[in-house]
């Protein structure tokens, strides 16, 4: 009785899953299909044609820039990535270990600026970036993204599972706030720093926005912008073409996703305390 | 190195956690601080490593005042209760970690850990990470972590409360052996007073803010100077009876269970320890006091808890071989061995077979 209660329930279950994953799944796979359909055939609406052929990706990577659009994305990618995990960690680092005056507060101040949509900033960071002279330029899309607030909270709640008697162990080793984060926090905490790196890595090649105010030339456009320009600049859209480009720029997102996916393992750090 | 505390006191905010702790640790001292949960004794310990701050007092240590001085000057090393060892590194660099960190030769940081590794019987385990340890190996390796440091001064807090009982008992003994051989003075806190009595050359007992007594294991166990001391130490725990009243040179606590003093003590009102094995317990008596309420076996002997007819309740060691039933009556009367408490529950006098002595420290005691 119960058995066949809860039969019917994972069915249940498994059909709404199923239905969902399709809806999900469908565009995905109906873009990266039709990338390697010709575009006389997509033009027609037609989802089948006898043409199948790499054509569209050949035409991508030799008639527009998407390469250096790729490249472009992957400089400010890194770069934002590398930077993030750097300051995020060192100021979560002096939220967790330091103890000063208004500690708690500046905290709160942090997170609040969390609580701006990006595009209530765009207006002044335009303005200043304009007047740093820095439009149209790797650093315009580097520089308002050195830190977040998301990855310093993200860093601090790491930081505080850190067993305090770990810290004591460094005291009377003798190790400095330097030693100790270089050697001890960051390493303890491999696992939340690869996840802000791989979110700050997508965040960052995912922006769209900013970026489209902000350059002006394919010298420095990332790929986001590219595609869109993609479709502009041609007199007649090829849609095959496009549609070849975009799944070369999904490329990076997965293979972040599924190297990351290895690390997300839990229990590495058992065995520090009891 | 000698390690002396003079009148250390700590609080946080107005809230005072520990006062007037004086005392004075030999070199070589294998020296156990004892107390109940939240007694200070963690506190006491983090203060001397220089983990927190002392707020009172002169912390020394050889002969130098430290209350300022870092953790690390203080040339010691501190073993935790939860191990804290660094999961990321296998056993040979969680004990060779603070080697590296204060920039020692590679040559000698290698021998070092080499040899704690050696003491600790850990060698063959160099290259694992602490998660494919067990607990005890676990402890092992923060102790080889101390022995590698070189400091002659070990901090201990609760080393071993997370091992199960067996393990204990043998970590016991190691870390006996490894302080006696390496000559550490070695501070050692925990709760748990058998390990205390058993490894200790001196025990300091906290309570309530402040120390209750110094002493060597015997002299705790025999000579407790008040109540709490009495009741901490030794299992079963030991039987505080009211004095119903002192006739003269006899304690009465109820008709049958008295004890004789040489010396009548003044007027007032006291309280009768009698450990539970110098209680006897009677069940073929005709005229009996007390009625049976629960027996626990543990072997080769069992502790009867009995209700005296008066509503006191008593423990008394007997053999283990007694059968007994629940309710039945007995008579429980008292051999010479006791302690007697005043009002305030300190030690007036000691009693072992038939010579009793009074206390002296028991007027400085109560103005503490």
């Amino acid at each position: 009785m119960i058995e066949a209660h809860s039969k019917r329930q994972k069915i249940l279950e498994y059909t709404v899953l199923l239905i969902l994953t399709i809806f999900i799944l469908i565009p995905f796979i109906l873009g990266f299909w039709t990338s390697f359909l010709p575009t006389a055939d997509i033009s027609k609406g037609a989802l089948w044609s006898s043409h199948l052929s790499l054509d569209n990706y050949v035409a991508a990577i030799t008639q527009t820039p998407i390469i250096r659009y790729l490249f472009n994305s992957l400089v400010v990618s890194i770069l934002t990535m590398l930077a993030q995990l750097l300051f995020c960690s060192m100021s979560a680092y002096a939220f967790v270990f330091l103890k000063f005056k208004g500690r708690d507060g500046l905290f709160y101040l942090v997170l609040a600026t969390m609580m701006l949509p990006f595009e209530a900033e765009v207006i002044p960071n335009f303005a200043t970036v304009r007047s740093l002279n820095l439009l149209n330029h790797y650093a315009v899309m580097v520089v308002p993204f050195l830190t977040s607030a998301f990855g310093i909270f993200m860093l601090r709640q790491a930081f505080l599972q850190i067993p305090t008697e770990v810290k004591e162990a460094a005291d009377v080793e003798g190790l400095s706030h330097w030693q100790f984060y270089a050697r001890v926090v960051l390493p303890y905490s491999r696992i939340s720093l690869l996840t802000l790196a791989a979110y700050s890595f997508l965040a960052s090649w995912n922006q769209y926005l900013w970026p489209m105010l902000t350059t002006f030339s394919d010298n420095f456009r990332p790929v986001q912008d590219g595609l869109r320009q993609l479709q502009s600049q041609e007199t007649f859209n090829n849609w095959g073409m496009i549609q070849a480009s975009a799944a070369i720029v999904v490329i990076p997102t997965l293979l972040v996703l599924f190297i990351g996916q290895h690390y997300f393992k839990s229990g590495l750090n058992e065995g520090a305390v009891k | 190195m000698s390690i002396e505390l003079q009148k250390i006191a700590k609080s946080y905010a107005d809230n005072l956690v520990l006062q007037d702790i004086s005392v004075q640790i030999q070199t070589g001292e294998f020296f156990a601080i004892v107390g109940p949960s939240g007694c200070g004794k963690s506190t006491l310990l983090r203060m001397i490593a220089g983990l927190i701050p002392i707020s009172a007092g002169i912390l020394k240590i050889d002969n130098q005042v430290v209350n300022q001085l870092p953790p690390q000057q203080r040339k010691l090393t501190m073993v935790f209760q939860n191990y804290a060892l660094f999961p990321f590194l296998n056993v040979h660099d969680n004990v060779g970690f603070g080697l590296k960190a204060r920039k020692l030769a590679p040559v000698k940081v290698e021998k070092r850990v080499k040899e704690a590794l050696e003491l600790v019987n850990l060698s063959e385990f160099a290259a694992r990470k602490p998660r494919e340890l067990s607990g005890g190996q676990r402890q092992r390796v923060a102790l080889a972590r101390a022995i590698a440091s070189d400091a002659k001064i070990c901090l201990m807090d609760e080393p071993l409360s997370n091992l199960d009982a067996q393990l204990r008992g043998k970590m016991r003994s190691e870390i006996r052996e490894l302080q006696q051989r390496l000559g550490l003075t070695l501070i050692y806190v925990t709760h748990d007073q058998i390990e205390a009595m058993t490894m200790a050359d001196r025990i300091m007992v906290l309570n309530d803010q402040q120390i209750q007594q110094v002493g060597t294991p015997t002299e705790i166990y025999q000579r407790p100077q008040n109540a709490f001391v009495a009741g901490f130490f030794g299992t079963p725990r030991i039987n505080l009876l009211p004095v119903q009243h002192a006739v003269a040179k006899q304690l009465v606590v109820d008709e049958s269970l008295t004890v004789n003093l040489n010396q009548p003590l003044p007027a007032g009102k006291y309280y009768l320890g009698i450990r539970p094995n110098d209680l006897r317990a009677d069940f073929a008596s005709e005229k009996t006091n007390a009625a049976l309420r629960n027996l626990e076996y543990l072997g080769t002997q069992s502790v009867i808890h009995a209700e005296l007819d008066n509503g006191q309740l008593v423990r008394v060691t007997v053999d283990g071989k007694l059968t007994a039933g629940i309710n039945q009556r007995l008579l429980v009367t008292a051999e010479q061995n006791f302690i007697v408490f005043n009002e305030q529950q300190q030690a007036v006098l000691f009693a072992e077979r038939g010579k009793q002595i009074g206390t002296t420290s028991n007027q400085q005691l109560q103005e503490a």
